[in-house]
């Protein structure tokens, strides 16, 4: 496999926007391609991910060509995923040797709708969306199964909710920061039970945006090139009555086509939505329990649909280029309880 | 390109306006096994799986990936879900070609699908958005004064649209699969149809349509080794441009010219009107036809209509344009384009049935979406490139 680096990222940060997503995009995409060192048209693919649901009408992803800049025409795909999936496939278009930097980006901007409806279209269609079950029910299906099971229990839940907006703090994308002790968490009232509010994504609105490029021509293009050494996705059969919810096979199953025991993981930046569902992929992606998992804060401290999997990838290529580690695993997932999933392994020059 | 690829099964369901004899997986599984049937495999042989669709409020539903994943043999393996507006069948093929090339999978299963009677892709046009204006004409109404435009342009003669449906029709008798079988059809019935948006007449558009098609992707080593005749993939291409500014010609687009001689140039053709026996391209309205022609370079500017009055594009003549009956004749949306690169390289299989042209060697698949703004191509070839 040619090697693949990530030289810029950029991502917006607002809870609620009065913007539209094309202005939203439109300097986030800016500021990744004038990080990356490389003029617009010298990057020569454009891969973006995005859901017209939530922009309400089709084609949505069309408006976003006029902000990422596409004249002369551009040679450009979409996926109806998370951004992340447009990161991959950006990258499996470098390997094809046909090009070799690309333009990545997501956006989503949940506020405008009601996004437990909406989320509830990604059931099966003819037995389970007619009864709108929301996914923070379906999660908290998830979650009592986990503590049935004995995997997680709520005080560890809790945990990682009070490292999450901890971490808030420290990030400036973050739209929920909070000094919580865990005691006061867990006196807090559940939202569906057994999840409180913390325990739930902090839904905000949003673009992110992501170059990458091939070889020697990342290294002079920047200090230091973070590696895309594996990358893989795959998905886990839909029926929530056919999955054993405390278990996400396709996870571990990313991690390990992605080659991430292969060597020592300094942090993790996973995505996970719901508090029990960090403590679900640590297991699933081998991160063992005093592993540094989501410094970011992680979709806990905000989550910005269909771009929050490639905001994770971002923010730990960020750490690494920063010099906070040398190796790290980046996940998205999306999909009820965690249904599909992606790895990234990534390494700093 | 690292590592060749060919398509070794293709696999269509039968086109119809309300398929409610299958739900979406049934639907979807029709056409994926027939692929795999054609290519002698079964799930198991298959690496990961790419779908595309056209918009998903035209089924109502988010991610469908998600509820399709076991349906298509898909657990534990990669599932990418491909939407770039009605060239969607195409790129999705693309994209499932691309991970053969880039030696990452052996044997890739792509399928897309529209399944319409589930929703109604008229309200799914229509939805008015926010900070936007709502296009309340549907597809037509947007493409008809591009139409208009060209009828000025070029001075093609009146009855050019009609010319193109009328084969295209009659093609279409040839082929099981197409939706809309006439029989009867005649200049007079297209000529005197009622005007939907004009100057497109209702018989000179597309129907809506449920229906999937799927193919197998495999590597060079594989395809050697398949039951059937493999049909190489010479090259891929595709373009996008913003949907409206000044600069812009949306009658004969710039994506669309960059994403043809684009192709040409990566598998070596050097005269697309003499290397290139025939052509299978996104014709929803009739008239679409010579503008492509022109925009592929089959034809000079102004003068595409030409090899519809002259019947270059007939089924026999010198250079056959939709075989199949084409969009005009069965549109499942999101697999329109798809059905275009299965026809393109059935032809070049030798395995197109009635509609077959005599001695196929290199095909052209061609689809486009958006506002005639986005492109996707790929030319099959029956010889290894």
């Amino acid at each position: 496999m040619r090697d693949v680096a990530i030289v810029s990222f950029a991502q917006s940060n607002a809870e609620s926007e009065i913007r539209s997503e094309v202005e939203i995009l439109q300097p986030v995409a800016a500021e990744a391609v004038a990080k990356s060192g490389l003029a617009r048209n010298e990057i020569e693919f454009t891969c973006s991910g995005s859901s017209d649901w939530l922009q309400g009408q089709p084609f949505a992803f069309v408006m976003a060509l006029d902000a990422v800049g596409s004249w002369p025409p551009i040679v450009e795909s979409h996926v109806e995923q998370d951004g992340a999936w447009a990161l991959y496939e950006a990258w499996v278009k470098i390997q094809t040797g046909e090009v070799e930097s690309a333009l990545i980006y997501a956006f989503g901007k949940t506020s405008p709708g009601d996004i437990a409806q909406v989320q509830a279209l990604q059931l099966d269609p003819y037995c389970v969306t007619p009864l709108w079950p929301d996914l923070d029910s379906l999660s908290a299906i998830q979650a009592r199964a986990c503590i049935d099971a004995g995997v997680v229990s709520e005080r560890q839940m809790a945990e990682v909710a009070a490292r999450a907006l901890a971490a808030g703090r420290d990030n400036p994308h973050a739209v929920r920061k909070e000094a919580a002790a865990v005691d006061a968490l867990l006196a807090r009232p559940y939202r569906v039970t057994p999840l409180r509010d913390h325990d739930c994504p902090a839904n905000s609105d949003g673009a992110t945006a992501m170059v990458i490029v091939a070889g020697d021509r990342a290294r002079q293009l920047c200090e230091r090139p973070v590696w895309i050494r594996g990358i893989d996705h795959r998905i886990d059969p839909p029926a929530l009555g056919v999955r054993d919810l405390t278990r996400i096979p396709s996870a571990a199953l990313c991690a390990e086509k992605a080659g991430a025991s292969r060597d020592k993981l300094d942090f993790a930046e996973v995505t996970a939505p719901y508090s029990h569902q960090e403590i679900l992929l640590r297991r699933e992606l081998g991160l063992g329990s005093d592993a540094l998992v989501n410094p970011s804060g992680g979709s806990l401290a905000a989550h910005t649909l269909m771009s929050c999997g490639l905001n994770r990838i971002g923010d730990a290529a960020m750490r690494i280029a920063a010099g906070k580690g040398d190796r790290a695993l980046a996940h998205a997932g999306q999909g009820p309880c965690l249904q599909q999933n992606l790895v990234v392994v990534l390494e700093g020059e | 390109m690292a590592e060749r690829c060919a398509v070794i099964g293709v696999g269509q369901t039968k086109y119809d306006a309300k398929r409610i004899d299958v739900s979406m997986p049934g639907l979807l599984r029709e056409a994926a096994l027939r692929a795999l049937e054609d290519a002698e495999l079964t799930w198991s042989d298959i690496d990961a799986v790419v779908i595309g669709k056209a918009p998903d409020t035209f089924e109502g539903m988010m991610y469908p990936e998600n509820y399709l994943a076991d349906g298509l043999g898909a657990t534990g393996k990669p599932l990418l879900r491909v939407h770039t507006a009605g060239s969607v069948g195409g790129s999705t093929a693309n994209v499932a070609a691309s991970l053969v090339q880039a030696g990452i999978h052996d044997r890739v299963l792509t399928v897309s699908w529209e399944k319409q009677s589930e929703s109604n892709a008229m309200w799914g046009l229509t939805l008015s958005p926010p900070f936007s204006v709502a296009v309340v004409a549907g597809a037509g109404g947007f493409f008809a004064p591009l139409v208009r435009t060209y009828m000025h342009r070029s001075k093609a003669p009146e009855d050019t649209g009609i010319l193109v449906a009328l084969k295209d029709r009659r093609n279409a008798l040839k082929n099981p699969y197409a939706h809309l079988q006439m029989p009867d059809v005649t200049y007079e019935a297209i000529r005197d149809s009622f005007m939907l948006w004009d100057p497109i007449r209702y018989l000179e558009s597309c129907p809506s349509s449920d229906g999937a098609c799927a193919m197998v992707l495999a590597k060079e080593a594989l395809a050697e080794r398949t039951p059937r005749k493999p049909a190489w993939v010479m090259a891929t291409s595709m373009r996008s441009e913003p949907v409206q500014f000044a600069k812009r010609d949306a009658v004969n687009p710039m994506a669309g010219r960059l994403a043809a001689k684009d192709l040409y140039s990566k598998a070596g053709i050097k005269d697309p009107r003499k290397e290139i026996d025939c052509i299978e391209c996104y014709v929803p309205f009739s008239w679409f036809e010579p503008m492509w022609m022109e925009t592929m370079g089959f034809a000079d500017e102004g003068e595409g209509w030409k090899l519809t009055h002259d019947g270059t594009t007939a089924l026999d003549g010198a250079r056959p344009v939709n075989m199949s009956g084409g969009v005009l004749s069965s549109n499942p949306i999101g697999a329109s384009g798809m059905c275009r690169y299965a026809e393109a390289a059935n032809q070049v299989r030798g395995e197109a049935g009635e509609h077959q042209v005599d001695g196929a060697k290199v095909a052209l698949g061609h689809a486009y979406g958006g506002g005639s703004q986005y492109f996707a191509m790929a030319l099959f070839g029956s010889a290894k490139p």
